[in-house]
């Protein structure tokens, strides 16, 4: 069975779930906007290369994390030169010399080890407010690794990364999470 | 036995490999380096336990978003089917 498009439903029937989509992974209402709208242009001029092996929604769908990805390289574009050379002095206060944990910020249980006894609510608030401050490099490594699965190779190429200098940032990144979600967990 | 000593110390190097293991595979030096690291560090294993669980609450964050985004409005919807049409109508 192959599929087909049918671009007089599209907005009636996908334009809801691509701008959740879309603003789950932007957090910006008028961008998120733009992005469907860009997606549903974009996919008429290609309409010839849809073979029918996805459903019409995937194939949307694809198309517009191609716009997300577009949106995370503009946005951490200059980012990289300044965090390079940042990553080392950063790192000093949670690593000494030799690697080993710096006594004053090694992790410490704080309570999010053990499953299920999380309000939930005010975890995800204090969650939020630690991922603003991470570059927008790193969220988009992270969604792209992480939520949609993509293979190493295919981020680095995206966003334009070495293999290395992508666990250099996803690590900096996650040592950077979790310190601050401790530091304000209590 | 500096080498061994090395990657005991070396919790920088660990953390960077858990990440990395989460997703991809590692490679045999890596995957005996951690494993060696992980039996002489509780601090690591901490972390690791806590980076577990800081993947799942993220996902489960977008996805919160993703169920409670907002619709768009009719009118933005009307816009935009009307664009669409004319563009196929041509």
């Amino acid at each position: 069975m192959t599929n087909e498009l049918n671009a007089q439903q599209w907005v009636n029937q996908h334009a809801d779930y691509l701008y959740s989509f879309a603003i789950s992974r932007l957090n910006d209402e008028e961008q998120a906007k733009d992005l469907v709208q860009d997606t549903f242009l974009a996919a008429l001029q290609k309409v010839d290369s849809f073979e029918g092996k996805a459903s019409e929604r995937t194939w949307l769908t694809a198309i517009l994390k191609n716009k997300i990805i577009d949106v995370y390289r503009k946005k951490s574009s200059g980012l990289k030169i300044v965090s390079e050379s940042h990553a080392m002095a950063e790192q000093e206060v949670f690593f000494e010399e030799d690697g080993h944990w710096s006594d004053k910020n090694k992790p410490t249980v704080f309570g999010i080890e053990s499953d299920g006894k999380l309000s939930k609510q005010e975890f995800n608030s204090i969650l939020k407010k630690c991922l603003e401050k991470l570059p927008p490099l790193w969220y988009a490594v992270f969604t792209m690794k992480v939520l949609e699965e993509e293979t190493s190779e295919n981020v680095c190429k995206e966003l334009m990364l070495s293999s290395s200098n992508l666990w250099v940032i996803v690590h900096r990144a996650k040592v950077n999470l979790r310190a601050c979600l401790q530091k304000n967990w209590l | 036995m500096v080498a061994i000593k090395k990657i005991i110390r070396n919790c920088r190097q660990a953390t960077l490999l858990i990440e990395k293991q989460t997703t991809d595979k590692l490679t045999v030096k890596e995957f005996l380096s951690l494993r060696l690291h992980l039996l002489f560090c509780s601090v690591c294993r901490l972390f690791k336990k806590q980076s577990v669980a800081i993947n799942k609450m993220m996902i489960n964050l977008i996805k919160a978003a993703e169920t409670n985004a907002p619709k768009l409005d009719d009118a933005y919807k009307t816009s935009l089917q009307q664009q669409i049409d004319e563009k196929i109508g041509k």
